[in-house]
């Protein structure tokens, strides 16, 4: 039991750094990407490629980041410059990334045995945690610096009022571009590690990457708010932890199987989706009411009798 | 300063639907100008201001500001000459970022933005003490979000990042319309001395006669996509609501048509 949970931890902080890369899309450009679920497997590809080329784990790294970069420039262009709707072409570079997915592996898995991954190597479970952690963590620092410098501030306002932004300089079409190219490098750095931690890709790896995505921020959210951008990105990395945690203990009880994974996790993000805006509507409905109530008796009650003023 | 030459839009060219925007319009604007604009519904207010701000490009005709054709430049790279506040509170500032990352976006107007961070220490500074000039207290809250002020609040902040780096032209366009009379009234009243102050070039559209007489130093009246009145400093001085009104019904040959027009 808890070397499941242990495991899950781990793979969560993975997960998290994908987690990272969703936030921007979905929460700060309002754009719910689906090219994650091509860039990840694009990220774990290039990787496992380099790794078995005899290149290092980390400029295999580095160089997966920039593959998930191109991928999102490539998103961000065809839906400002080419005009088609977002949720298409994320769809178009999820399609388009699966051929090329297998064009880099060469074959539709990848194995690393045999191959050196220092870092996955450390045999302390305590240790290789706490590595991961502090890396995660040095991550969602410098995101949140950038979302802090001119740059950034104008990505957010993109999401936040882009007519705003447009008058005061800013080319929303490039800072789109910018937020989709960063958001799926890291989704792309985040597959490059899993692929190490599993010792293999997969071409299938990334399919509902996005609802996994989804899923962490909006549970991240749920347990912790988004006040500011410090608590939303780290409210995404607790999400993909906590829930890594929720599969790792609804697979352990007997009437699920592991295939019953991805329905598990759309019903996760359909709840925390219903949930909050009905919850909202019957809030403000309450309060309507009771507001009315008071008014009402505060004001003077209209006269019987229909206009005999006198 | 401010300078346009035969500028013409239609609106759906070639449809039945077909509308003059603006047609032949010739403007020119002196350094310091303050000009109210008025005129009734579709007279052509709101395009003037969009084809001046780069939202629209003209059909034909020629934009100049401080010398420079800009009216082929999309609206992002027009903002370094042209500060605008919008009659929505809501279009001015960004809800979920704070009253000092809105300055912050504000302050780098037309600069290019790089990796440095928006908010520094010098940059606040400056902030607080732009926004002690509202005098509405908004400088002891300066990491509230936008969203949590009343619409009042928001378009004097609005207004404050329009000015505060000193645009070459600003456009004002019907900024106190929604806005309830007492705060429309402390709207006026910052944007005058705003303006004073700095010596901007104003265009302000407004539905109020009694307003459009009563501020800046120019008025112009529009119909159907066309100036049909120029009233000089000397003349607006002694001008009245009801005179404006009945020079209209003369020149454009029918009744001001505004089902917002407030007379005063």
């Amino acid at each position: 039991m808890l070397n499941a949970i242990i495991g899950s931890v781990e793979l969560g902080l993975l997960y998290a750094i994908m987690a990272l890369g969703v936030y921007i899309t979905y929460r700060i450009l309002d754009f719910p990407d689906l090219t994650v679920d091509g860039s990840f497997v694009t990220g774990g590809a290039i990787a496992a490629v380099m790794i078995t080329g005899g290149y290092s784990p980390w400029l295999a790294g580095v160089a997966a980041f920039a593959g998930g970069l191109a991928a999102g420039f490539c998103t961000g262009l065809l839906h400002t410059k080419g005009k088609i709707n977002g949720l298409l072409s994320g769809i178009l570079m999820m399609i388009a990334l699966y051929s090329i997915n297998l064009r880099i592996m060469g074959k539709p898995n990848l194995s690393l045995r045999g191959f050196d991954v220092p870092f996955f190597d450390i045999s302390s479970d305590w240790v290789r945690i706490g590595l991961i952690a502090a890396g995660v963590i040095l991550i969602k620092l410098m995101l949140d610096g950038f979302l802090r410098t001119d740059l950034g501030l104008a990505l957010r306002a993109t999401g936040d009022n882009a007519r705003m932004i447009r008058s005061f300089g800013s080319h929303t079409d490039t800072t789109k571009i910018v937020g989709v190219g960063l958001s799926n490098g890291l989704v792309a750095l985040s597959g490059a590690l899993i692929t190490q931690y599993q010792n293999f890709a997969d071409i299938s790896s990334g399919i509902g990457m996005i609802v996994i995505g989804l899923a962490s921020v909006i549970i991240g959210e749920a347990l912790l708010g988004a006040r500011t951008v410090f608590w939303a990105t780290l409210a995404a990395v607790v999400g993909a932890v906590v829930y890594r945690i929720v599969v790792a203990l609804a697979l352990r009880a007997d009437w699920f199987e592991a295939s019953d994974l991805k329905v598990i996790t759309a019903a996760i993000v359909i709840l925390a989706l219903v949930i909050p805006s009905a919850q909202r509507s019957w809030r403000q409905k309450q309060l309507a009411k009771r507001r009315t109530a008071q008014l009402s008796e505060r004001t003077p009650q209209q006269p019987e009798g229909g206009g005999k003023h006198a | 300063m401010l300078e346009l030459k035969q500028v013409s839009k239609l609106f759906f060219p070639g449809t039945p639907d077909e509308k003059i925007a603006l047609m032949n319009i010739d403007l020119v604007l002196q350094p310091g100008d303050f000009v109210t604009v008025i005129g009734s519904n579709g007279a052509g207010k709101s395009t003037l201001m969009n084809v001046i701000s780069g939202v629209m490009t003209p059909d034909a005709g020629e934009v100049r500001i401080d010398g420079d054709i800009v009216h082929q430049l999309p609206e992002y790279r027009r903002s370094r000459w042209v500060g605008r506040v919008f009659q929505d509170p809501m279009a001015g500032t960004a809800p979920n970022m704070t009253i000092e990352e809105n300055l912050a976006m504000a302050y780098s107007r037309g600069k290019f933005r790089g990796l440095g961070f928006g908010v520094t220490r010098a940059r606040r500074a400056l902030f607080q003490e732009q926004l002690t000039k509202l005098g509405l207290g908004l400088e002891n809250r300066p990491r509230a979000k936008v969203g949590q002020l009343s619409g009042g609040e928001r378009q004097a902040l609005s207004l404050l990042m329009a000015t505060f780096t000193k645009p070459q032209i600003l456009l004002l366009d019907e900024h106190t319309a929604a806005l309830d009379p007492a705060r429309a009234e402390s709207i006026t009243r910052l944007t005058e001395s705003i303006v004073r102050e700095m010596k901007l070039t104003t265009l302000m559209v407004t539905h109020n006669m009694e307003q459009a007489i009563r501020l800046g130093n120019r008025l112009i009246m529009m119909d159907k996509g066309r100036i049909i009145l120029d009233v000089n400093e000397q003349k607006k001085k002694d001008l009245t609501v009801e005179q404006l009104l009945r020079e209209f019904e003369q020149i454009s040959g029918h009744k001001m048509a505004d089902d917002r027009v407030v007379f005063g």
